[in-house]
């Protein structure tokens, strides 16, 4: 860690130099803005596969992209935004801030924690090196058996998604053990569990579902890969092999997952929203228990991704009645966050616009959720675009405007610069008008039958509007996207100086330097309240006094 | 652009005495991250057991695990990975106490009895790969067992590696020192292998001949 100091000290004009530093550190915070700018690169890329899809379906019986451009696109715009966008953005924030939040001067095992960022990365080029190998992968984010079969699956393009997985997979877990066992043992004097900032504890409980719901995917893509290139049968029908239990094993990982992204968004606007409404979040315990609750239920919702196939009206009915249990956990905690607004000081800047944003966008996917909970209405737009309106409420309304809450409030702790207030409003609006013309009409399109994943349609079936719409919003979205670029290229330029604690927050990691120093605290922060940032500012009216 | 200023300096005093220093529990981050580490084992390891178990039965060419199986030489098998827990216990206890010699004999004979592991199961899958002809390919038993017991063994193989690490740094005195604590993570490790194994048992050795 202490090379990269070094070069940047000195007027090192060497890039080597600079770059052996970035290649070689294990230095959390070093790993965190890595960890955000390749989110950020593969954000593009799944963003401009997004617009070429909605490109493709602007009008009726268009062949801009063939079928089989199509189908790669797909497959490519989820693979990429679950496991190369969401999660490494989410695990470069928690990266950069935890170990600073919690008073620490670096994860609990940071050259595991350099590891897991290359593993992640090469997973992602691993994935985008099938471009250049014959073909991108073309079976889908959730990769169907028995499509993904050898027989029906030929070349290599499934084999490349396969190990690109596997290889994120595995960084992914070392970073969920490297999470918890920093969150449990690195604390600074005095924070115990009850005075854990929430983002904190939002990011232990996402560590614990990594840790129980990746393995069993890394299991079922090694079925796969057997499968595909040693003659086994886990998934062969012919054989006797079920494509039912992929669906299985992949959706036991799949649900949790979504909570996995979701999860670290509700601890950043667990952050975001109090220091922007002046008041101290309303249940603190509250909002800790139910996101344990929503942990827990999360692993027995798996199958309402698969009413469609078929099971007893037993199982059905479990996981129908699971899925609208975890309503109220979620529910609670949407009112912790109204409860906390209410009567507060808000100040409208960008982190909090966004954050807003993500409280009435979320409640919005959560109500569509309920919807399809219920199995006979999941029967009647399963695999439609109502499914996908649905999802993308629930991971770009809820993960992606969590995410660019915490991007707009941890920026200037992590460069000592503040991003453009103006550039910021601008980037909010649009992306939140972009958003809500994107998948707003996705509804109404999946409602008339409209199915996802098909690459042109008939005119005349009532959804050309409903697609036109989409495609203007995507449009849009794409502008505010480029809009937030600049601001953060400007930024790094010509942005203003940040300070220490620009928002006067409470939380420890804006008791450091903008960019903190190396060892993060020159004296390690003793706590004795939830807000030992208050305490330090108010010295005649700490919080401990109260608690 | 992106190093980092001198660190601000605060006094966290507060006019109040400090609290303890360790939060809540004594346990350091190796414990931690050892036990997450085989939470997700076990995770992975339910999920080929779920795999084995959905398809018992279910094979529409033989050999079959009732055929093909052999109850003892699992037994033999259990009891040299029973025995190996046992070794490695009072070897991490011994280096506990400073008894580096005690503990290095105490490794080496884990060492030896995981090895015996190994040679048993290389004898086992020698007869039914060349002697039935029972592979990966050959039916869905082949497919799950295959899988299963492989991936156990791979965990037994890392472990042995881990193992014969850690004998050649308890020879420096300069490492010996702070092998304690790895000793005993590894340790723990080698016993959920050896559970892992143990559940095998019951349900590929026992329940499904």
């Amino acid at each position: 860690m202490s090379i990269v100091a070094d070069t940047t000290r000195q007027p090192a004009t060497d890039w080597t130099t600079v770059l052996h530093g970035w290649v070689t550190t294990v230095d959390h915070k070093l790993l965190g803005i890595m960890y955000v700018v390749s989110g950020l690169v593969f954000f593009v890329l799944g963003g401009i596969e997004a617009l070429l899809m909605r490109w493709q379906l602007f009008a009726p019986n268009s062949h801009f992209v063939g079928h089989a451009t199509f189908n790669q696109l797909f497959t490519m715009h989820g693979t990429t935004m679950i496991f190369f966008v969401a999660m490494p953005m989410i695990f470069g924030f928690a990266n950069y801030v935890l170990p600073l939040m919690i008073g620490a001067r670096d994860m609990a095992f940071p050259r595991l924690n350099a590891f897991s960022f290359w593993m992640s990365l090469f997973g992602g080029l691993l994935l985008y090196v099938s471009f250049f190998a014959g073909g991108a992968p073309d079976v889908g984010w959730f990769g169907y058996a028995p499509l993904t079969e050898y027989t029906f699956s030929r070349g290599h393009a499934t084999d490349y998604w396969i190990l690109s997985l596997l290889v994120s997979g595995v960084g992914t877990i070392a970073t969920a053990i490297n999470l918890s066992a920093t969150i449990l043992a690195m604390r600074a004097p005095g924070m115990t569990l009850d005075k854990l900032p929430l983002f904190a504890w939002m990011m232990l409980i996402d560590a614990a579902l990594v840790l129980f719901a990746l393995p069993p995917l890394t299991a079922a893509l090694v079925m796969l890969l057997l499968d595909r290139s040693c003659g086994a049968h886990f998934f062969d029908v012919q054989a006797g092999g079920s494509a039912l239990l992929w669906q299985h094993l992949f959706w036991f990982f799949g649900h949790p997952e979504v909570y996995i992204v979701a999860l670290p968004a509700f601890g950043v606007i667990s952050e975001v929203v109090p220091v922007f409404s002046r008041k101290v979040i309303f249940g603190y315990e509250s909002v800790a228990a139910a996101s344990v609750a929503i942990g827990f239920i999360s692993f027995g919702v798996w199958a309402h991704h698969m009413f469609a196939v078929g099971m007893s009206p037993g199982l059905d009915s479990f996981f129908a009645g699971a899925s609208l249990l975890i309503a109220v956990p979620t529910g609670i905690k949407v009112f912790n966050w109204l409860a906390t607004l209410y009567g507060g000081r808000l100040r409208m800047e960008a982190p909090m616009l966004f954050a807003l944003g993500f409280l009435g966008m979320f409640v919005l996917g959560g109500l569509t959720g309920i919807m399809l909970a219920a199995a006979p209405i999941d029967w009647q737009v399963t695999d439609s675009y109502f499914v996908v309106g649905h999802f993308h409420y629930v991971l770009f309304g809820g993960t992606v405007f969590g995410l660019m809450s915490a991007f707009y409030y941890w920026w200037p702790k992590m460069t000592g610069r503040m991003l453009g207030p103006k550039l910021a409003r601008w980037h909010f609006w649009l992306l939140f008008i972009g958003f809500n013309l994107t998948f707003g009409p996705m509804h109404f399109a999946g409602l008339m039958g409209m199915p996802r994943r098909v690459y042109t349609y008939q005119a005349g079936q009532g959804w050309d509007v409903w697609n036109r719409w989409t495609t203007v919003g995507a449009v849009v979205q794409g502008v505010a996207m480029s809009l937030f670029i600049i601001n953060v290229l400007v930024s790094l330029r010509r942005g203003a100086p940040a300070g220490d604690d620009p928002w006067d927050a409470w939380t420890l990691e804006w008791a450091t330097s903008s960019p903190p120093a190396d060892y993060n605290f020159e004296t390690v922060p003793v706590v004795r309240s939830r807000r030992p940032l208050w305490d330090l500012k108010h010295p005649d009216d700490p919080d401990w006094k109260h608690e | 652009m992106i190093g980092g200023d001198e660190a601000v300096q605060h006094d966290w005093s507060g006019g109040a005495a400090a609290p303890a220093s360790n939060p809540d529990g004594a346990w350091p981050r190796g414990r931690f991250g050892m036990v997450a580490f085989l939470a997700s084992e076990f995770a992975f390891f339910s999920t080929l057991i779920v795999a084995y178990l959905k398809y018992e039965g279910q094979d529409r060419v033989g050999p079959t695990p009732q055929h093909s199986l052999h109850l003892g030489l699992a037994v033999l098998n259990t009891g040299f990975l029973v025995a190996s827990s046992v070794t490695i216990a009072f070897a991490a206890k011994s280096l506990f106490a400073h008894r580096v010699g005690a503990a290095a004999r105490w490794l080496a004979l884990t060492v030896a009895l995981g090895a015996a592991f190994l040679a048993t199961t290389a004898y086992e899958w020698h007869d039914l790969i060349v002697g039935q002809g029972l592979t990966l390919r050959t039916n869905l038993f082949g497919t799950t067992y295959f899988t299963l017991i492989g991936f156990h063994a791979a965990h037994v193989t890392i472990g042995l590696i881990v193992m014969v690490m850690l004998l050649f740094m308890l020879r420096s005195p300069q490492t010996r020192a702070k092998l304690a604590e790895p000793l005993e993570l590894t340790s723990w490790y080698w016993h959920f292998v050896d559970g892992v194994w143990i559940v095998i048992l019951m349900l590929v050795y026992v329940l499904s001949r």
